[in-house]
């Protein structure tokens, strides 16, 4: 019996030591990430206006668009789904609204809805896809894009005579989506408002909880009784109406609508979110990360143009980060799942 | 000698011409451990699939509390307070232990769209009940499940079935995929959820552990019960030659 009480006494219960506990902070890799390269950049290009509050709204502007949808994109990934269909989701919506507004002169509300409409539609589409097929994620959404990118290249030809319809006037839709202020972009704004928004339901709501048990184990979590299936529904409907809302927000902006514009959101999306330390596996990630993630993404491509350098060696740099961020994020999960483990 | 909490009375089960239970009869009391031995293939799985409402059986009654129940779904077992550990636990790596023991349960605190996890009180009580198991190794309710060992885990999901209501806990080969350390901790917690009263069906192959902690045990040979019999009325020597199919066994060195 003195034995058995042994084995149930701890031996030393193992205390995290102050880097092991940083290490754990899931969100801590990417920050540090984008506060060296921020430097890099400050340094190399901080002589030609990248260190100024033009140089600083041109790189939080890249984020922040690219952000919105990268947001629920890295939430997705966490609960072990991809969604490659938002290029098209951008286009399509830019040019619903370019073409009913601008084109046929319908009211900015009813466009407006009618865009986020098609984000939800595309959203249902997805998830009814992967729900019902089990099939992977990266294949039924890349689907979707092209099909959807193909059908609104083709009706806007079809309907206007070209792929870019202009789009003057946004009426009430200009100042909440297309004002600005010192060279930001009020979409600086919706970003934070997007990530403030996703940081609560991930930390701080049970739905949260069900989309990383989701990504972690889904057939352990439906045995807890997590609507798996409900999950993915609406994350894949959230991903799509934020990517809308970039497309109608695009519109607004620029004053036109192109069927093809979007397409380097598809991956530029999943990058950020991996960058931002999400897990390919999905179940582990952290919003503070895909927003730092989303802010490296910004200043590497901004940065970039600042240095004087051709920028067509962004693709390798951005290239190279991924890889390092993707042997980072496994270096992280590890040292997360080890403490405690050898004794 | 109190009544059983649940029994099962003449159950079988086909699964086409496939006969896989045979007219079998359990009874599981209250604060003690039921052990079901047998081979693979002796029905043992379709038994607790039975038990936990994953199947129904073809013929034969199931009672709980001594009434006549059909458990149409998991979810409906769980409700009458019938709990199921696997094999593999089920539980998430890496995610908090409290999140992984509130999985699906979750305490909120707030009001409409500021209703949020109560993360005080669910690493509180996370923390208590698992601590309350035995494992005294976890003392951070945010630790990563992850980092706990299979043991641990284990008692995690042990620990969590009780807490949500389990009054009859059906544990899956609990020691299967665990050392000999392990194993001992998983035996420990099973002995004391017996004496907090809980009653306990424990699946296993292995003999030594099975006469460790069971009072009642239950061997099934192809789908029928070969044999029913009590603590201390048989051997290790004749139980390891029952779960040998009632061949001759040479005891030594097997079964453990």
């Amino acid at each position: 019996m003195a034995a058995m009480e042994q084995t149930l006494e701890p031996t030393a219960p193992p205390r995290a030591n102050p880097l092991e506990r940083l290490l754990q902070i899931a969100w801590i890799g990417p920050a540090f990430a984008a506060v060296i390269i921020y430097i890099f950049f400050v340094i190399v290009g901080g002589s030609s206006g990248f260190f100024t509050v033009a140089g600083t709204a041109g790189w939080m502007n890249t984020a922040a668009e690219l952000g919105i949808i990268a947001i629920p994109i890295g939430l997705l990934m966490i609960s072990g789904e991809f969604d490659l269909s938002t290029g098209s989701v951008v286009g399509a919506s830019a040019i619903i609204v370019a073409l009913g507004s601008g084109f046929y002169g319908l009211p900015v509300a009813y466009t407006i809805a009618l865009a986020l409409t098609l984000g939800v539609g595309v959203g249902c589409f997805n998830a009814f896809l992967v729900n019902s097929t089990k099939l992977p994620s990266f294949i039924v959404t890349l689907a979707t894009n092209f099909i959807l990118a193909g059908t609104s290249l083709g009706l806007s030809r079809l309907i206007s005579g070209s792929s870019n319809v202009s789009f003057k006037d946004g009426g009430w839709a200009e100042p909440i989506l297309a004002s600005k202020w010192n060279y930001f972009n009020v979409s600086v704004l919706w970003w934070i408002a997007a990530a403030a928004l996703a940081a609560w339901v991930l930390r701080q709501t049970r739905f949260g909880n069900w989309i990383l048990a989701t990504g972690g184990n889904a057939d352990a979590a439906r045995r807890a009784g997590v609507p798996v299936s409900r999950v993915k529904l609406i994350l894949f409907i959230w991903t799509a109406v934020s990517a809308s809302f970039v497309g109608i927000m695009s519109a607004t902006m620029y004053n036109q609508g192109n069927a093809a514009q979007g397409q380097g959101y598809v991956f530029q999306t999943a990058i950020a979110a991996v960058i931002g330390g999400v897990l390919l596996q999905g179940g582990f990630g952290s919003v503070t990360g895909i927003v730092f993630g989303c802010i490296i993404y910004g200043i590497v491509s901004l940065g970039l143009f600042y240095t004087g350098w051709p920028t067509d060696w962004l693709q390798t740099f951005i290239g190279a980060l991924l890889v390092l961020a993707v042997l980072t994020n496994n270096l992280i999960r590890n040292a997360a799942l080890s403490r405690g483990r050898k004794s | 000698m109190p009544a059983p909490l649940m029994q099962l009375e003449g159950v079988s089960r086909t699964f086409g011409n496939n006969l896989a239970l045979n007219r079998v009869d359990l009874d599981v009391y209250p604060g003690e451990v039921h052990c079901l031995l047998g081979d693979n293939g002796a029905g043992k799985s379709t038994l607790i699939k039975i038990m936990s409402g994953v199947l129904t059986p073809t013929l034969g009654t199931v009672r709980f509390n001594g009434e006549p129940v059909t458990f149409r779904s998991p979810r409906d077992a769980q409700a009458y307070g019938i709990g199921t550990v696997h094999q593999d636990v089920g539980t998430i790596p890496l995610i908090s232990v409290s999140r992984n023991f509130f999985l699906g349960n979750e305490p909120t605190t707030g009001w409409g769209p500021l209703r949020r996890l109560d993360h005080a009180s669910a690493n509180r009580i996370a923390l208590e009940q698992i601590r309350g198991m035995g494992i005294r190794r976890v003392n951070d309710a945010d630790q990563l499940v992850g980092t706990m060992s299979g043991g641990e885990r284990q008692a995690l999901a042990i620990a969590r079935a009780i807490y949500f209501g389990a009054k009859l806990l059906i544990l899956d080969e609990p020691t299967a995929a665990l050392g000999v350390k392990e194993s001992k901790i998983v035996i420990d917690l099973i002995a004391k959820a017996r004496d907090d009263g809980i009653a306990l069906v424990f699946i296993t192959h292995n003999a030594t552990h099975a006469l460790q902690v069971g009072d009642r045990f239950t061997v099934l040979i192809q789908g029928r019960t070969a044999a029913n019999f009590l603590r201390g009325e048989k051997t290790r020597e004749e139980v390891l030659n029952l779960m040998a199919g009632g061949e001759e066994f040479e005891a030594a060195g097997h079964g453990d």
